[in-house]
């Protein structure tokens, strides 16, 4: 191995063409312009200042990045911004704010469903999207459904309370 | 009145930020202007760095600078140090080997960091460190860790690759009690590596100001203060007065971000060289490559026993992973925090372990959640259980024979320590009951009528916590005190802002600290802000490591309550006109006794503040303290975890079914983050023994350095567990609590291990049990039938 292949290939920003995209972000329209080949979760985090989608993997397994695209959950770090057209993303700070949470950030707090905080933002934004896929949901399919997100911190155990709790005030 | 909150599960102060996306992480700060950097790693283990061409990264559009190992070593920076220094058993110092912030002549590991480009963007400067052409005159490797006695020489100081023999224990007793008993079980095991792995990779943002010389450091730490001393006294970056090192919120460490590694040293160089503002945010391979990693011991370990099932001797004989250079603790994990925990729960009259530990070209090993205690648990709790099959005792009445009882205490073991207080069986019997032990076989009966394979196995374990008494710690090499500090300062209006030297990176401190000060006040946990993290704000501390942050932190912050109470008593007899010994203070009110008269708080805080009828004589105005708290001993967390496991004999799976747990962490302050803590400990227990597995091939490549190679505990891997506590107050502190932290890491392991043994019958199986593994040892199994 040599030492130019330990990091990740990339392409080079010089030599790659910018993208401008038009989306909503957390129901706000707005118009971008960047390299072609930046990721959506660069976009949220450098150019949009939303920091709460969290980058924790470079191999697109954690979930830290995990954000609504059209209503449905996506790893953020997964999505080229050009791909994103017309889309409709919305971010952890899209979803309720401190005074009008939404159930599930209530529950995970009300259950003891973070810890560090970290994966806590993609967690949430993954569980809400379950919530909404699942018609019932048990222990073992809110586990199976959380699958795609990595919590070093609490070992799951309240994270599927808060899922189970906010599931039933959802369907309320 | 308030309501007083000890012992409640109060919804921690810290999470409306986390669930909304307002933490605030180092990734998240930027500075105006600031650029970013990128290291170049070593892409080979063990190497003569030739030369390096940085021209091309130089000339590349938007780089700022290229900045090498060279360079460093002609600013002359200081190596970085390991903080304590052990002796072999012939009296020799441990050797240590410079540490350099970023190689210059040589490379000792795959990820070693050689080079740093400096750009505007990361893209460019990721882009331009590809281009740095490093050539190598390649050496042969030693990676691992049982060969690396024999294997090529990494430092010219280390001959044989040993950095120390240490022992401990009276030797020629516990031979001589080995040679004559009725009975002696051997085991040898491989503790197996683990890397961290908190979810937030490291991070930095270094600023400078030229005109002030002040050098500011966010960084992901656990532990800011420690880090600016050793940036400052021994790297010599900058003068200790001119450093600030801020740790915002932090996700999550595990031990990891306890060290000063090179990346984060070598930022905080280039921003005061460069005068600029500079962020290096870590890529998850990164952290595979170059965070600190976990255990990694091989062992040999023989427990002697009488004809009556008594332990009289046990010997222990490691080789411990150092990596290629010593991390800030490394010669402490395996030595003071592991072979002086191998009494365990028992009264085991000689004991004498010897570890050897030994350089490698793989990542530094340093302390990782539980660091030596979990290493410990297993020799012990795996030999005990394998004397038990062998004696053909049942596993828990062995462990009952032989536990140190509540009469005992405080207990001197054979290894150093001595234990203050404990109720080990009250703990086993209360685990068993919920764990449903005395019917286990008839779940073992009900799961072979589905074709399932199922085991139980218990795990008792004990912890040496609340590290470390001073003069203690000193003695042994310790190059720091142990000690915790803590402020309270109650404001005008009699809120109270309460600043400790912990650090807080998922523990919930800002909830915990805040219902202790609390409740010593009889104000609102509300009333409480806690602060920490930031050497700008408080003087010294010493962080958050080895479950100490309440048992000495917030001893320290008890003691700084204490002092601003007696204040308040002086105040209040003045306003009152009568003597301080006629004052009673409860539920946030200083009354004269038998009488209606009384102040609150908030009044004495606002006279303190406004002191037109004071007591200005005799007293300061102000109501702000500060304390010290040097622990007397360690505290002694113990308990016992029961693992279920259900084996599928066609896919050789293992799912745990059950776990229980039942510790004994003395006084809990609020018993739903303990129990998160627990929760979260366990999983990397589980992770260690079913799913982690770190793995270098014989070149010193790391072949597990991402998520598809190194199998992190997802929610469906794990069950949900059963957690209980018993409750001995630990007797030298003023809080009584002896540490939760770290606990579940430690138990677990042998537990799954012992399960997993027993439902397939056979000896022993190495850790992770892969259902790969699992599935060979049946085969194996069946072979013999
Ligand atoms: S950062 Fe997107 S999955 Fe890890
Ligand atoms: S709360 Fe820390 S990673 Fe999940």
């Amino acid at each position: 191995m040599s030492a130019k292949s330990m990091s990740t290939e990339s392409m080079s920003a010089k030599g790659s063409s910018s993208v401008t995209v038009n989306l909503k972000v957390n129901n706000k329209a707005v118009t971008e312009t960047c390299a072609a080949n930046t990721t959506l979760d660069e976009l949220l985090r450098e150019q949009l200042g939303l920091s709460g989608t969290h980058i924790g993997c470079d191999t697109s397994q954690c979930g830290s990045c995990t954000v609504h695209f059209d209503g449905r959950a996506v790893k953020a770090c997964t999505l080229l911004v050009a791909q994103c057209e017309g889309a409709e993303i919305t971010t952890i700070e899209g979803l309720g704010t401190a005074d009008n949470l939404h159930p599930m950030q209530a529950a995970f707090r009300e259950c003891h469903g973070l810890q560090c905080g970290f994966c806590t933002p993609g967690m949430i934004m993954a569980a809400v999207d379950l919530v909404h896929q699942e018609e019932t949901l048990d222990e073992q399919k809110i586990r199976k459904g959380l699958e795609g997100n990595i919590c070093r911190c609490t070992g799951y155990h309240n994270i599927v309370r808060a899922v189970a709790t906010a599931a039933k005030k959802m369907r309320n | 009145m308030v309501e007083q909150t000890i012992g409640k599960s109060v919804q921690r102060k810290e999470d409306l930020r986390f669930i909304t996306g307002k933490g605030r992480y180092t990734d998240d700060i930027n500075l105006p202007g600031q650029a970013y950097a990128v290291f170049v790693r070593s892409a080979v283990a063990h190497a003569k760095i030739k030369s390096i061409d940085s021209s091309e990264a130089e000339s590349f559009p938007g780089v700022r600078a290229v900045l090498t190992g060279g360079q460093v070593a002609d600013d002359g920076l200081g190596s970085l140090p390991c903080g304590w220094m052990l002796h072999s058993k012939d009296g020799s110092e441990m050797k240590q080997p410079p540490h350099p912030v970023m190689a210059a002549d040589k490379v000792r590991y795959v990820g070693e960091p050689l080079a740093m480009v400096i750009a505007e963007t990361r893209k460019i400067a990721k882009d331009a460190a590809e281009l740095v052409a490093v050539d190598y005159e390649e050496l042969p490797a030693t990676a691992m860790v049982n060969q690396a006695q024999e294997g090529a020489q990494i430092h010219a100081e280390a001959p044989h690759n040993i950095c120390y023999e240490w022992e401990l224990g009276d030797q020629e007793a516990t031979e001589a009690a080995i040679a004559s008993a009725a009975h002696v079980t051997r085991y040898s095991l491989v503790n197996n590596r683990l890397i961290p792995n908190a979810m937030e990779p490291r991070a930095a943002l270094a600023d400078y100001n030229p005109g002030s010389d002040e050098l500011t450091l966010y960084t992901t730490s656990q532990n800011p203060h420690l880090a600016r001393l050793i940036l400052t006294a021994f790297v010599q970056l900058a003068p200790e007065h001119k450093l600030r090192i801020i740790a915002p919120d932090v996700g999550g460490g595990f031990g990891s971000k306890i060290f000063v590694y090179s990346e984060e040293t070598a930022l905080a160089w280039a921003a005061k060289k460069l005068g600029m503002a500079i962020k290096w945010t870590a890529e998850r391979s990164e952290s595979f490559l170059a965070d600190a990693h976990g255990r990694d011991h091989v062992t040999e370990a023989e427990l002697a026993l009488d004809g009556t099932g008594h332990f009289l001797a046990l010997r222990v004989k490691t080789t411990a992973n150092m990596g290629a250079y010593l991390s800030t603790f490394a010669s402490a994990v395996p030595t003071y925090l592991y072979g002086t925990l191998l009494a365990g729960q028992y009264k085991t009259p000689n004991i004498y372990v010897e570890v050897d530990a030994v350089f490698t070209n793989t990542a530094p090993v340093d302390a990782y959640r539980g660091a030596g205690r979990p290493e410990a648990t297993y020799v012990l709790e795996r030999i005990v259980n394998l004397a038990a099959v062998e004696l053909n005792i049942d596993p828990v009445e062995l462990r009952r024979r032989n536990l140190i009882q509540p009469g005992d205490f405080p207990y001197q073991t054979p290894v150093a320590l001595e234990y203050d207080t404990g109720d080990y069986e009250a703990s086993l019997n209360k685990a068993l009951e919920r764990a449903g032990y005395a019917d286990f076989s008839s779940r073992q009966e009900e799961a072979r009528s589905r074709g399932k394979l199922r085991g139980i196995g218990v795990s008792c374990y004990i912890e040496a916590c609340g590290l470390a008494p001073s003069r203690m710690a000193g003695s042994l090499g310790a190059g720091v005190g142990l000690w915790e500090s803590g402020e309270v300062r109650v404001n005008p209006t009699g809120s109270v802002t309460v600043l400790t030297g912990t650090h807080s990176h998922g523990q919930g401190h800002e909830t915990t600290f805040a219902q202790l000060v609390a409740s010593k006040f009889g104000i609102s946990v509300d009333d409480v802000e806690v602060v920490h993290g930031d050497t700008g704000k408080l003087d010294f501390g010493l962080g958050t490591y080895g479950s100490r942050s309440l048992a000495v932190g917030g001893s320290a912050l008890s003691k700084a309550a204490d002092k601003v109470i007696e204040k308040g008593y002086k105040i209040a007899a003045h306003l009152l006109e009568t003597e301080r010994d006629k004052i009673d203070f409860d539920d946030g009110e200083f009354r004269v006794r038998d009488s209606n008269q009384s102040k609150t708080f908030q009044e004495i805080a606002f006279a303190a503040y406004v002191p037109h009828d004071y007591p200005s004589e005799e007293l300061e105005p102000g109501l702000s303290e500060k304390a010290f708290y040097d622990p007397v001993n360690f505290t002694y967390p113990a308990g016992t975890h029961i693992c279920e496991v259900e084996i599928d004999p066609e896919t050789g799976k293992v799912e745990v079914v059950r776990f229980t747990v039942v510790d004994d962490f003395g006084t809990i302050i609020n018993p739903m983050i303990v129990e998160g803590q627990v929760h979260g400990g366990v999983a990397q227990g589980l992770g260690q023994a079913l799913l982690e597995n770190c793995v270098y091939d014989e070149a010193g490549q790391l072949q597990t350095g991402s998520y598809m190679d190194y199998a992190m505990p997802r929610a469906d891997d794990l069950p949900a567990f059963s957690v209980d506590t018993t409750v001995t107050p630990c007797t030298h502190n003023p809080v009584g609590a002896k540490g939760c932290g770290e606990a579940g890491t430690i138990g677990s392991p042998p537990a799954v291990i012992n399960a997993i043994t027993q439902a397939l019958g056979i000896r022993d199986i190495s850790m992770p049990a892969t259902p790969e593994k699992v599935w060979r040892a049946l085969g194996a199994g069946r072979a013999h039938v």
